[in-house]
């Protein structure tokens, strides 16, 4: 067995077409980004304030209503985290897939149901407040994530799990070294969704006393106070983009080499 | 010397919610440092057969032997890392490197860093990949030959006693699969392992074997034998009728381009000048000479007329497309010879340097031979 291969025998991949993709991507979300907070710039020097407006955007309540609105969309993503992948590989493995028609259900009617009456229906088991409210957002943006873990892990190629079996894995090595890394891109995709979904879902947490940015967005409507809404409303917009950019930042790096 | 490695003793495997078993009461023993050919039709449970050995597949009855223990019940995952296991999708983990994925069975072993690195270096310059340009690449950058080396790597990552191969040249092209096959052959002759290999293909079987096992539908075995001994008496209308027509061209797979006398060509070796090849054609006594490159590789035929339409050597004539190999057959010869434009295959060494040629009378001759001899033993009969 001399005879060396030559290197052009590889196969050539065309990255380019990828990496074009992959920076329109980063680009993209950042140009929204700042024009948006531009414009709320803007809008914050040069509209004339009323003391209603005044009142309504004061610095300290505007960033107490972020810190709320963050605090709303992490922590019920992270539950989300907890409960949808376990239960998606679980769901995906021989023995329970016949649960994952049932359970998948389940989750589609969470979601179908619409947040806003989800989240009025939950008062009806529980007292109102931030708690709640996480609960709520909690269930609406299961499904995703659950589903996404699922596809993920069906789609890994069952040539390359069976070779890792044949060559003495264990199911549970073969799971952690094989199916879950090849899976990452997937799940994470999920995961994105779900914080988008989640941001913008916090913005009626404020219905069932959960704080939030919405609180504002309300209280703006209520009055016609239009630069209030304006820009409690642009905030919750520049939340998203740049949770979604992090996200998205997080997802190329932990997405495994090679793929 | 035959001792036997494997056995399987009255194995049967019935799946859930049949009552015809896939495999059924199947006795085979695999002697130590032999390939064993399973062939057979699609569906006869050839592939079942071989994941019995390693218990990707449990069976229902019956039991394994490995090397003289009832492996049958033992941790399975314990009993795989002993197996090399390729199969035809390979299934090179794609998320890892090619170092990685050769070292897979190591890391589960438990080797040390330094140990599993010169493992790695020395299997890859095993199969013929430079372990500088290789170690660190991912799978989908290699070519389907490189990514098939590769799995050949990996399965004997922990230098195990055995290697499963369940159609592993089957997914290639004919030109990379008749190299990967000589390869392997080469490989099997330095590492002596025992070696149970899956095909569907008789010609591959009888190339690749050294004892084949025909397999009829459930595994049952319908002849185990050499392939020599299976193409002049097959034991009955299903293994003729497996072998196919044409049992004398089949008899060509027994034999090694090395194992017939080579013919000579008249060779001019570049660098060279266009009035010495000249001088080279008019002397020779065949209308075509063959053109070598500096390493002594067959590049060009050339004859008279070929030089006077183009000026550059490299140009002119007949390219040399296919080359044979030491290890090649007869058969994969012939398969050459009808590509090649002068009815003449070129035979070479492993480095690709030219040993001498085979020309079609030869291939002729023995054909010939071989039929009187299948004459001869049907009258006999």
């Amino acid at each position: 067995m001399t005879v060396a291969t030559k290197v052009g025998e590889q196969s050539s991949s065309s990255p380019l077409a990828e990496k074009l993709r992959g920076n329109i991507e980063l680009y993209v979300t950042p140009a929204f980004f700042f024009l948006l907070a531009t414009t709320v710039a803007v809008v914050w020097i040069y509209a004339d304030f009323d003391a209603q407006t005044a009142s309504m955007l004061e610095p300290s309540k505007l960033i107490r209503e972020t810190r709320q609105h963050i605090n709303l969309t992490f922590w019920s993503t992270l539950l989300v985290l907890t409960i949808a992948v376990p239960l998606g590989i679980f769901l995906t493995r021989p023995r329970f897939r016949r649960l994952s028609g049932p359970v998948l259900s389940v989750a589609n009617a969470g979601q179908a149901v619409p947040a806003y009456g989800l989240l009025v229906l939950l008062l009806t088991v529980r007292p109102p407040g931030a708690i709640t409210a996480i609960i709520g957002l909690t269930v609406y943006a299961m499904l995703p994530v659950l589903r996404n873990t699922m596809v993920g892990l069906d789609q890994v190629d069952q040539a390359v799990i069976e070779a890792g079996r044949g060559m003495g894995l264990s199911k549970r090595q073969a799971l952690f070294a094989i199916e879950l890394p090849l899976a990452v891109p997937v799940i994470l995709a999920g995961v994105r969704t779900a914080l988008v979904i989640n941001v913008g879902t916090a913005a009626l947490a404020f219905l069932i006393g959960g704080g939030g940015l919405g609180v504002t967005i309300n209280a703006g409507l209520k009055l016609q106070r239009d630069t209030g809404v304006f820009i409690a409303g642009a905030l919750v917009a520049l939340l998203a983009l740049l949770i979604d950019f992090v996200a998205a930042s997080v997802e190329r790096g932990l997405r495994p080499k090679g793929l | 010397m035959t001792e036997t490695l494997i056995k399987l003793d009255d194995v049967t495997k019935t799946y859930p919610g049949t009552d015809v078993p896939a495999v059924a009461n199947l006795n085979l023993e695999i002697n130590r440092g032999e390939i064993l050919v399973l062939v057979g039709p699609s569906g006869c449970g050839k592939s079942t057969t071989l994941r019995l050995i390693n218990r990707m597949i449990e069976p229902s009855s019956g039991r394994i032997m490995f090397d003289g223990d009832d492996v049958t019940h033992v941790n399975a995952d314990e009993l795989r890392r002993r197996m090399g296991y390729v199969i035809q999708q390979i299934g090179l983990f794609p998320h890892r490197t090619i170092a990685e994925n050769i070292s897979t069975v190591p890391k589960l072993l438990g080797w040390d860093k330094q140990r599993t690195a010169e493992r790695v270096d020395e299997l890859l310059e095993t199969v013929g990949m430079e372990p500088g340009i290789y170690r660190d690449r991912y799978p989908k950058e290699l070519s389907g030959g490189q990514a098939q080396r590769v799995g050949v790597a990996r399965a004997l990552g922990a230098d195990p006693e055995v290697l499963l191969m369940d159609e592993p040249f089957g997914a290639i092209d004919p030109i990379t699969r008749d190299r990967l096959q000589n390869e392997f052959l080469r490989l099997q002759d330095e590492l002596k392992k025992t070696i149970v290999f899956v095909t569907h293909d008789i010609d591959e079987a009888i190339k690749m074997g050294d004892r084949i096992a025909i397999l009829r539908e459930q595994s049952v075995i319908a002849q185990h034998d050499t392939p020599e001994a299976i193409l002049a008496g097959p034991a009955d209308k299903f293994v003729e009728d497996f072998l196919g027509s044409g049992a004398t061209l089949k008899g060509l797979n027994l034999l090694r381009a090395s194992e017939v006398e080579l013919d000579d060509v008249t060779t001019v070796r570049a660098p060279t000048s266009r009035h010495e090849v000249m001088q080279a054609i008019e002397a020779a006594s065949s209308p075509w000479i063959l053109y070598l490159d500096e390493s002594g590789a067959p590049k060009r035929w050339l004859d008279r007329r070929s030089l006077d339409e183009v000026n550059s050597i490299d140009q002119a004539g007949k390219e040399v497309r296919v080359t044979v190999e030491p290890e090649d057959t007869l058969r994969d010869a012939l398969e050459k010879m009808l590509q090649s434009a002068v009815g003449t295959a070129c035979v070479v060494d492993p480095t690709g340097a030219y040993r001498g040629v085979v020309r079609v009378e030869t291939l002729v001759e023995i054909i010939d031979r071989l039929q009187r001899e299948e004459q001869a033993r049907q009258e006999a009969r």
